[in-house]
């Protein structure tokens, strides 16, 4: 008996955006997350992600290649797809003006959801995000943190079947951002598909089971995330030595890299022992004084694919300054 | 999404624009009540009584056709020009284009907004009008067809400027420069029987005076132009912008990069 796969959340083949200023933004992106997914999508700022998104909800219209979501094309079957999609920008969108119920419950109205049903969910998401004592509130005096729990609920009203969130965390403290994680995964853990960007690896690593990198426009990396964590097996040790060490030092078995006469760098791969190491230095009669792990290897291994590392900074956002929405004319 | 579901989206954008303009009443509904007023009492009341007759009606009479007429044109344009600039600035814009909205719907609940509002504005003046002079209603028929045809054209126009307009001054400009005056010497102050026949027949390319005379002929039965001249004015007027706003919306080259 045969059963056909159940279609991907999403499948993007060949997916090209040349902006109107003539910038190549993406460069042929193929990527595939399955059904029940929560993958990462990682790269610096100006890669490329928050096009590839917004080309998936059809806020930028794509030059060239196709995408779909669970099946459904966004150029062919277009209602379908964006009924699948909740979308979570990078950037505030929302009305500065309105209150933060208003805000959802019309965001259910668009999708078809009546004012009595989407009262009702709205209620659920602003709860679970902890934002229904806020409710009456003008968005604009939101925290930067509520604001973004806010685009969550307001992306979640119409029950998606994938949940896209570009950079969620970006400039949201670190204690918020863990609540958020742990909100994220009991979305995914209820069946939503999730695709995160983010360029903090550490969310991408402790959220994630599958990760693409994307660089320049183009993808550079993708695989699950623990096989991409196996590449990065290898430990790199910083050893201080009460010796002095010539600057071409060696040491058998072991890949050393001089840092300066009383400091090496060790790698160590995952089968190794370390005791293997202290064995092999005491043979050669050397005593360490102190030991330390070089600084977060998953880091450096991200920043080694890319092509222009300097690029690796932080987000802001854009920061609206009017002061109603009507104009007198 | 089907039929249903289309209509939910428009009643939710129809509900948020009339929200909208609702909320901020102190900037919408109050301003245009207050300057026509002021109208009323001094081209109306003061300076009117010296004018005497006009279209064979006391000036009063003939003016506030006219001027409501004026708050329906000014308040439907501005609703819509405001609210889908501000919708486009603020870029929760995207919150209908990531939803599936037909861009017809999207185009019809801007402009039963704007409607909305310019009836609102126009009732409103018609109350205040109450205060200075008797109004009887000629034909309601024409009366109102002739609000609601002037109504969709101006929120028509309005989101049109608006999908044009990359800053504040972009959605002024339009109204200052060209929509203020061609109101102006749209026949709402004055019969053009009353122009030197040049002016006359200048006069007769500016669209408001048909509609101002569309709707005085509703109320007083009285009007310088052919009142049918005035639906098939209007007639074509709707098409045309609603065909090119529908164009613009669907291209949406100036939403979507
Ligand atoms: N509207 C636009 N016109 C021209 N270039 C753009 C536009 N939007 C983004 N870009 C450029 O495209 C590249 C990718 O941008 P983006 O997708 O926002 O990157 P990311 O989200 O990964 O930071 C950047 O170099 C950016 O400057
Ligand atoms: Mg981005």
């Amino acid at each position: 008996m045969s059963t056909s796969l159940p279609p991907s959340a999403l499948a993007i083949t060949g997916l090209k955006k040349t902006y109107s200023d003539g910038f190549v933004a993406l460069k042929g992106v193929d990527l595939h997350v399955e059904s029940g997914d929560f993958f990462a999508l990682l790269g610096p700022n100006g890669a490329g992600k928050s096009t590839t998104i917004g080309v998936i909800c059809s806020l930028v219209s794509k030059t060239s290649g196709t995408v779909s979501v669970f099946g459904h094309s966004i150029d062919d079957d277009f209602a379908a797809a964006k009924r699948c999609i909740g979308v979570v920008p990078q950037e505030f969108n929302f009305n500065q003006f309105e209150k933060v119920l208003n805000i959802v419950v019309t965001q259910g109205g668009y999708y078809g959801l009546t004012r009595k049903e989407s009262l009702v969910r709205a209620e659920k998401y602003l709860r679970l995000l902890d934002l229904w004592d806020k409710r009456d509130v003008v968005s604009r005096t939101l925290s930067g943190g509520m604001k973004r729990r806010l685009m969550i609920a307001r992306a979640l009203v119409h029950e998606p079947r994938l949940l896209i969130l570009d950079e969620p965390t970006a400039g949201v403290d670190i204690e918020l951002r863990r609540s958020m994680w742990d909100f994220l995964q009991q979305v995914n853990k209820s069946g939503t598909t999730i695709i995160l960007t983010t360029h903090y690896l550490e969310e991408a690593e402790s959220l994630c089971r599958n990760i693409a990198i994307i660089d320049e426009g183009s993808i550079v990396a993708n695989s699950s995330m623990k096989n991409l964590l196996d590449k990065l097996s290898q430990e790199v040790l910083v050893l201080d030595v009460v010796e002095s060490l010539p600057n071409d030092f060696t040491l058998e078995n072991f890949r050393c890299h001089w840092v300066d006469e009383h400091c090496i760098e060790v790698s160590i791969d995952r089968e190794q022992h370390v005791n293997t190491l202290f064995t092999a230095l005491e043979a050669r009669q050397l005593n360490v004084k102190s030991l330390r792990n070089k600084a977060n290897r998953l880091e450096e291994m991200f920043v080694s694919l890319l092509k222009n590392p300097a690029k690796h900074l932080d987000a802001d956002y854009p920061r609206y300054n009017f002061v109603s929405d009507e104009v007198s004319v | 999404m089907n039929f249903t579901g289309q209509w939910v989206a428009f009643k939710t954008i129809v509900y948020r624009e009339i929200h909208r303009f609702m909320r901020i009443w102190v900037q919408t509904l109050v301003p245009p009540a207050i300057t026509i007023a002021l109208y009323f009492l001094i081209f109306g009341q003061l300076i009117g009584s010296r004018i005497g007759q006009m279209g064979g009606f006391d000036y009063m009479q003939f003016v506030v056709p006219g001027l409501i007429m004026m708050a329906v044109i000014q308040n439907s344009y501005a609703n819509v020009v405001s609210s889908f600039f501000g919708t486009k600035f603020q870029r929760n814009i995207e919150e209908l284009l990531v939803a599936p909205v037909l861009e017809i719907t999207i185009l019809l609940g801007y402009i039963v907004g704007g409607m909305a509002r310019g009836i609102a504005v126009g009732s409103i003046v018609t109350l205040l009008a109450l205060f200075f002079t008797d109004l009887t209603v000629n034909n309601w028929w024409i009366t109102i067809s002739m609000v609601l045809l002037t109504a969709i054209v101006f929120s028509l126009t309005g989101f049109i400027n608006a999908i044009f307009a990359e800053s504040f001054d972009d959605i002024s400009i339009i109204p200052t420069f060209v929509l203020t005056p061609m109101i102006y010497l749209g026949g709402v102050f004055y019969s053009i029987d009353l122009l030197p026949s040049f002016w006359a027949k200048i006069s007769l390319a500016n669209p408001i005076l048909y509609m101002v005379n569309g709707f005085r002929y509703g109320i007083l039965g009285v009007s310088d132009i052919n009142i049918w001249q005035a639906y098939g004015m209007l007639v074509v007027f709707v098409i045309i912008g609603f065909s090119v706003s529908l164009y613009l919306l669907a291209k949406a080259e100036k939403l979507r990069t």
